[in-house]
Formats: C-alpha cells, sequence, structure tokens
C-alpha cells in the first residue's frame, strides 16, 4: 500500500527565516538593526546616568559666550570678547589656510622628488630615494617638532639683527628669520594700484585665449605657433608697464627692527612654517611615491610610439605620457590631500590656532563642554572630508577612461 | 684564390691580433661615471648641486655626531668636556636610556619584564611573519598575548589563565560546530568563552594580585617606546579581524548590515586621529556604566583599533574586488554556503592581494602612535617632550633626543615596509 503525501505547501513557515535563503538575510538584518539600536540605547542611558551623576547637560549655549583668550594668528577681528564660535571659526579658517598652503608646496615638492627619482642620473635618484624613505618612515609629529624647534631654538631673536655688525642679517634686507616667526615685506596698494593687477588678470586671460588660438590653428591648418616666449611676455609686460604708467602705486612694507621686535611686514608664526614646511615635506614623501608610480605605469611603448609619430621628447612628455600619468596620480593626489588637511590637526602640538586648538583645546579646557566640542570638530573634518571625497568622485569620472 | 693573394700582397698575417681592452673612458667606473653622473651636462649640474648639497648637510653633523659625548650627567658638563667644540651631547641617552623606553613611573626593578615581553614578541610573531618556519610555533603565538599581559601588568596569573582558557573552550566548542553551521559555531564559541569569563571572574580571590608572583603595574605608568610598541601591536592585531569583518559587511548585499558598516568607515575616516583620541581622553568615560573605570590606555586602544580597523578595512574591499567575479561564481557553483566560500576560497586570496596593503597601514598607525602624546600619555615623544626636556640637567638637548626617536621610529618602520616587499615577491604566484 503506498502512502500518499501532499506536496509540500508553498506557505510560509517561521522556520524558513533561518534555513531558507530566501528570508535569512532578512533575519540577519532585522538582528543586525535590534543589536545596533540596543547597543545605542545602552550607550545613550549610559550617557544620561553620567551626565546627570556629573550634574552636566548638553547643551551648545557656549558657543555664544565670550571666549576669554587671545589668539596669535587671525584673518577675522577677533578679540577676548568674541565668543567661542567666532574663536571656533577663527580656528577653522587657520585650519584652512595650513591645508592650502601645505597641500600646494607639498605637490611641488612631490612632483620634483617624484621625477628627479626617475632620472639617469644615479646620484640624484638615490638622493630622492633617501628622501622619500626617510620621511615616509618617520612620524609626521616628530616631523613637526623638529622643524619647530628649528624655528624656535636656531634662529636668532631679534636682537641679534642690532648693530653695526649684528650676528644675523635679513634675507634680500627684506626677510628676517627670527624666533618669533619670519617677517616678510608686505605690499603697500596704493590709488591706481587696482588698475595694475586688473591689468595683470586680464594678461592672465589674455594667455589662456592665446594658447586656445594656438591650439585651433595647429589642430585647423598645422601651423605651430610657439607658445612658451609669448606666454610669459604676456604675463610680465603688460602689468609692468601699467605699473610705470600708474606711477609705481604698490609699494612694499619692509619689516625694520624699532625697539625690541620687528615692525611692519607680515609676520609668519614659528608654529604655521613648522606646521606647513613639516606637513609639506612629510606628504611629499608620499606624492613622490605617487609620481613615480604614474609615470611608470605608462608603458613603454607609448613612449615610443609617440617618438616612431615623429613627435619630439617634450611633446611626447606633454601630449602622450603626462595625461596617462595623470590619470593615475590624481586620486591618490587627492587622498594625500585629504590626509594634509587632518594632519593639520597636529597643529595642537606646536601651538598653532586651528580649530583643533581652539575650539577642541582651549575652549574645551575652559568649558568643559567636552562631548559638544569633540562633536563639532568631527563634524568638521567629516565634512571637509565628504567635500573633497565628493569632489574626487567627480574628477574621477571626468577622467575615467572612456571605453565603448 | 689565396696563391693569387699570396703572391700579390707582401704580408698577410695569419693569426688574429689578441684583443685589446677597450679605452679606459669606455670601461670600468669611468664609464658608469660618464654614464650615470655626467651624461649631459645639465646631468653633470644635478650631480654638482647634488655633492653640494650633500656637503652642505655632512659637514655640520659629521663632526656633531663624531664628537658625540657619551657619558655625563648634565648639559652643562657635556659642554664642559666639549670645551666649546661643535659635538652632539648623547649622554642624555645613556643617561635616560630606561625612561626613554619604558617611561617614568614604570618601576625600575621591574623593567626585564617588558623587556622579556618584547624578546618574546619575536617569538610570536615569527611564525606568522615567515611561513617557513614550522606551524607548531604557532602555539607560542597564541600564548604570548596572554604571556605579554601578565608580564607588563603583573598581578594574579588566574587572569591571563582565565582568559586563555575561557579563548581554549570558546575554540572548542567553536570547532566542534562549525562543520556544520558556522553562524553556530561562531557564536556559540563566544558565547562558550564570555560564560567561561564570567564563572572564572566570580573565582578569582578577592586582593589574589597582590600577592601575586609578579607586582601588578597599573596602565597608567606605561610609558615610552614601550607604550608606542603595545598600542601599535595590540591595535594592528585587534584591527585586522575587525577590519576583514566590516569590509565583508560593505560587501554584503544586506543593505542594513552594508549600510552600519559604510557609514562606520567612512566616519572613522573622515575625522582625524587627533579627535578620536580626544574621545578617547575625555569623552568615552562618559559611555561607559556609571561605576565602571575603564582606564585610559584601555579607551586609547579601543579608539586606535576602531581607527586602524576602518582604514584595513578599505584595504580588504580593494583585495576582495580585485579577484575575478570567477572565484565567487566557483565558489557557489561548488555549493559552498557564504561562510565556507568566504573562509576556503575568497578571503585567502584577498587577503593576500591585500598584504602591502596591510602592512602600510600598520606602519601609519605605528607611526601615529605617536600622537597619544598630545591627550597628555607619556610615549616616546611625550617623554621627550616632557619629563626629559623639561628637566634642569637637559633643558635644550633637542637634537640628540629628536633624533633618537627620529632613529628609532625610521628602523622600525623601514624594517616593516623591507619586509612587507619581500613578502609581495614570495607570494606572486602568478606567472608574468
Amino acid at each position: 500500500m503506498t502512502t500518499m503525501t501532499d506536496p509540500p505547501k508553498a506557505s510560509f513557515r517561521l522556520s524558513m527565516l533561518v534555513y531558507d535563503t530566501r528570508y535569512r538575510s532578512l533575519t540577519f538584518q532585522a538582528l543586525a538593526a535590534v543589536a545596533l539600536a540596543l547597543s545605542f540605547l545602552y550607550l545613550g542611558s549610559n550617557l544620561i546616568n553620567n551626565l546627570r551623576a556629573a550634574g552636566l547637560n548638553i547643551s551648545y549655549s557656549f558657543l555664544g559666550a565670550p571666549a576669554g583668550y587671545d589668539i596669535n594668528q587671525t584673518l577675522i577681528e577677533y578679540d577676548s570678547q568674541s565668543s567661542n564660535a567666532r574663536a571656533a571659526v577663527v580656528g577653522l579658517i587657520n585650519t584652512l589656510i595650513v591645508a592650502f598652503l601645505a597641500c600646494i608646496t607639498a605637490t611641488v615638492f612631490g612632483v620634483i622628488a617624484g621625477v628627479l627619482r626617475l632620472s639617469n642620473n644615479w646620484l640624484v635618484s638615490k638622493l630622492m630615494a633617501l628622501y622619500v624613505e626617510i620621511f615616509r618612515n618617520i612620524p609626521v609629529l616628530i616631523w613637526i617638532i623638529i622643524i619647530f624647534t628649528i624655528m624656535t631654538a636656531v634662529m636668532p631673536a631679534p636682537r641679534a639683527f642690532r648693530g653695526d655688525e649684528p650676528e644675523a642679517s635679513m634675507l634680500f634686507d627684506a626677510i628676517a628669520f627670527t624666533n618669533r616667526g619670519v617677517y616678510i615685506p608686505a605690499p603697500v596698494w596704493g590709488p591706481g594700484s587696482m588698475m595694475v593687477v586688473a591689468t595683470f588678470i586680464a594678461s592672465i586671460i589674455g594667455i589662456f585665449a592665446y594658447r586656445r588660438y594656438a591650439t585651433n590653428l595647429l589642430y585647423a591648418t598645422g601651423r605651430l605657433l610657439p607658445t612658451t616666449w609669448p606666454t610669459i611676455a604676456l604675463l610680465i609686460v603688460p602689468s609692468v608697464l601699467m605699473f610705470f604708467i600708474m606711477g609705481q602705486p604698490i609699494g612694499l612694507d619692509t619689516p625694520a627692527l624699532k625697539g625690541f621686535n620687528f615692525q611692519g611686514g607680515i609676520k609668519v608664526g614659528g608654529p604655521l612654517i613648522a606646521l606647513w614646511f613639516a606637513l609639506s615635506i612629510y606628504t611629499g614623501a608620499f606624492i613622490a611615491e605617487n609620481v613615480r608610480a604614474g609615470i611608470q605605469a605608462v608603458s613603454k611603448g607609448q613612449t615610443e610610439a609617440a617618438a616612431a609619430l615623429g613627435l619630439r621628447p617634450r611633446r611626447v612628455m606633454n601630449l602622450v605620457v603626462l595625461p596617462q600619468a595623470l590619470r593615475v596620480i590624481i586620486p591618490p593626489l587627492i587622498s594625500q590631500y585629504l590626509n594634509i588637511t587632518k594632519n593639520s590637526s597636529l597643529a595642537i602640538a606646536v601651538g598653532y590656532a586651528d580649530i583643533t586648538a581652539t575650539l577642541g583645546g582651549i575652549t574645551l579646557n575652559q568649558t568643559g563642554r567636552a562631548i559638544e566640542c569633540v562633536l563639532l570638530l568631527m563634524l568638521f573634518y567629516l565634512t571637509i572630508s565628504l567635500c573633497i571625497s565628493a569632489f574626487m568622485n567627480v574628477y574621477n569620472n571626468a577622467i575615467k577612461l572612456k571605453e565603448r | 684564390m689565396s696563391d693569387l693573394h699570396a703572391n700579390s700582397v707582401a704580408f698577410v698575417r695569419t693569426e688574429t691580433i689578441p684583443e685589446s681592452p677597450p679605452p679606459g673612458v669606455a670601461s670600468g667606473p669611468i664609464k658608469w661615471m660618464r654614464e650615470n653622473l655626467f651624461a649631459t651636462p645639465a646631468n653633470t649640474l644635478l650631480t654638482l648641486v647634488a655633492i653640494y648639497m650633500i656637503y652642505l648637510i655632512l659637514a655640520p653633523t659629521m663632526p656633531w655626531i663624531l664628537n658625540g659625548v657619551w657619558n655625563a650627567n648634565s648639559l652643562s658638563e657635556c659642554r664642559e668636556i666639549l670645551n666649546g667644540k661643535s659635538g652632539a651631547c648623547f649622554a642624555v641617552l645613556s643617561e635616560r636610556w630606561p625612561q626613554l623606553l619604558f617611561g617614568f613611573k614604570y618601576p625600575a626593578e621591574y623593567y626585564w619584564r617588558p623587556t622579556l615581553a618584547f624578546v618574546l614578541l619575536f617569538a610570536a610573531v615569527a611564525p606568522v611573519l615567515f611561513f617557513d618556519l614550522p606551524r607548531k610555533l604557532l602555539v607560542m603565538t597564541a600564548l604570548y598575548p596572554f604571556i605579554a599581559f601578565w608580564l607588563i601588568w603583573g598581578g594574579t596569573i588566574l587572569v591571563p589563565i582565565l582568559a586563555l582558557v575561557g579563548c581554549g573552550v570558546g575554540y572548542a566548542v567553536y570547532q566542534r560546530f562549525v562543520a556544520s553551521n558556522f553562524a553556530a559555531g561562531f557564536f556559540g564559541g563566544i558565547a562558550a568563552a564570555f560564560i567561561v569569563w564570567s564563572l572564572g571572574g566570580a573565582m578569582i580571590p578577592e586582593g589574589a594580585s597582590e600577592a601575586a608572583m609578579l607586582q601588578p603595574v597599573p596602565s597608567r605608568d606605561l610609558g615610552g617606546f614601550m607604550l608606542n610598541m603595545m598600542l601599535g601591536v595590540t591595535c594592528v592585531s585587534l584591527s585586522i579581524p575587525i577590519g576583514i569583518a566590516l569590509a565583508l559587511g560593505r560587501q554584503s548585499s544586506m543593505p542594513i548590515i552594508k549600510w552600519i558598516c559604510v557609514v562606520f568607515i567612512e566616519f572613522i575616516r573622515g575625522v582625524p586621529l587627533i579627535t578620536l583620541l580626544f574621545v578617547a581622553s575625555v569623552m568615552l568615560s562618559y559611555f561607559f556604566p556609571p561605576d565602571s573605570s575603564v582606564d585610559l590606555f584601555l579607551r586609547v586602544v579601543i579608539m586606535i583599533t576602531m581607527f586602524s580597523a576602518a582604514y584595513i578595512a578599505e584595504v580588504i574591499r580593494g583585495g576582495l574586488a580585485a579577484l575575478p567575479k570567477g572565484q565567487y561564481e566557483a565558489a557557489d557553483s561548488l555549493g559552498l554556503d557564504y561562510a565556507q566560500a568566504m573562509r576556503l576560497i575568497i578571503l585567502p586570496q584577498a587577503l593576500k592581494i591585500s598584504i602591502p596593503g596591510i602592512v602600510n597601514v600598520a606602519v601609519g598607525l605605528f607611526k601615529d602612535t605617536t600622537l597619544v602624546s598630545v591627550i597628555s600619555m607619556f610615549d616616546l615623544v611625550g617623554m621627550i617632550r616632557g619629563p626629559i626636556l623639561a628637566s634642569t640637567e637637559w633643558n635644550g638637548v633637542y637634537w640628540e633626543l629628536l633624533g633618537f626617536a627620529a632613529l628609532l621610529f625610521f628602523v622600525v618602520c623601514y624594517g616593516i615596509s623591507q619586509y612587507s616587499q619581500w613578502l609581495e615577491r614570495r607570494l606572486a604566484t602568478d606567472h608574468r
């Protein structure tokens, strides 16, 4: 006698939540969500209990209260009676300044070192390899401290510049390296200086227009116009002419020793220089490696093919190698810029008033608002990082190889 | 033909002339220099500039280093010995050597304990780094965390033994169940370990640590280069498994799990390590239960581990993405479930690809452990900037101390990166 069994029903059974792969992922996700919610609840209740026990609360009203401390480098108006929020903004601007400066110089150092490392010259390439290895393998904090120490302990005091035979002298009679900072000449904008600036901007636009015209002419007729000399001439000649026509309106305010210190000019503080220079040479070593890898990533056949087409070495570099190498170099380069921005938070070690030192340092210690300050600080860095990575994604999509 | 030749020509050489050596300019060091140093005028100029720069750097530093004073008790004594000559005062290194290595609070009579732990570290790490060593040495690796913990912190030996037993029981449970179901084995193992720990924790008698063989040393007494090493080793080894889990989670097809991992990774990677250390020093204690006291060292370890786990996760994600899709499909077609496919097919290959990246993260993390000096922990940099440079004897000895710190980090980091390159060559099994 045969027993008839019903075919399995397609209905949902509870065990399918564990054994059926269609539903198991739902179970896992629900478990993960519940676990996450529970841990947040747990941490949150601990936080509330701890705050209550300490008699604290979460409040951002301290941002409006007077900060009560001075900042030695401010671009916007600030004094000790300004609010904590304004101190944070001053710090934010200082962070952006040092990050921007360091990005530029790090790129310059990195490109020079990366290209020179591929040089045929044995000594130079070995020296650059040494530079890269030394700077990559020593913590950036140590570099910042070393350069800060040079700025404060090795540079002469302002009084060393005094007297008929001073121990120290100014570079070109205009730049003074002292242990209080570097004094550089400041431009003085007289009447009519706007015309000079306008001429300069116009000549830069003119350069771009000329180069575009040259390119179009090359593509249309095959005639090759010179670009290097016209560019330099266009850059310099009109502005200089306008400078003298307007009666030399732009002057220089050179720093001079008055009393115990230098007066006039622009003072660039030792902490800023230490941070700027240390971040530049440290990150420059990483960028050098990126540049080297990018140039080596262009296969030799490309160079040979370009040479076979009859291109001169410089045009091979400009038209064939660089465009391909840049595609490899740029993404890691941008993440190095991100690193510079994040590493600039080490300013706190040398007393540069960036946002970590104002909001996360003095404001935090004076008000005791640890949680609020640290959260705001993280939010700020997160915003910058996300902006830079968004930019990077846009750029990556723009230069991606267009494949059919 | 040859007769004709012999008759018409007065002299024919019958044997070849011996080869003369190439001219001196086309061989040996001269040729090498012509090709590599003075090939073109521009090249020559570069060489001369480079030589001048080397001279500029070496001229003041070499006498400074060679005249170094190694035996003195203070900077002024150093200067007396040097008598106006240029010279380094390396005496600070020999006099403050233990402080640089162990911090200024670690009891001097126990220096042998971290030293022994450091020596054992090589024995523990060797079988992980070099595959040719006998596999049985891995037992040492497994035991090392417990031994090192006991040596450095001291206290009763029952604590590390209990931790070890818990791990052992957990592993046994995992082995028992993993064949049938990975999840059951994994979570069962963790649960078993926790049960053993909580049961055993109640059994450790009060005051056992005072009567212990090794006197207990509190975490706040740790310092110097030892602190950098401990943070580096602990955080890297803890963050690798977490990083793998995060990377797998980010690749997962389950949206909730994927987004938890993405948010975590991007958040951590978006903020500087310093802000995370601020969290550890001023904020994290608010999130623990009110009566618990988690010391600063542990809080810092938690934050640095999270930090490096996020970076390692991104490296491993790169490795996972670099695997050809055929590997995933092959695993599926063999009928392996997710855990088996990952364990047996995907991860071994993906991790192999990611090793250079992981080592890079490890080197970066080790360098970043110096940042703890900012939150007033006395690591190597903290010791130099704090107690040593502030002391009356050694106020002003910057270069010797900073140079020493730089050298120490350079040796370790350069060593690790050389190892990584060696490993890359070793593991290159593809045919090129």
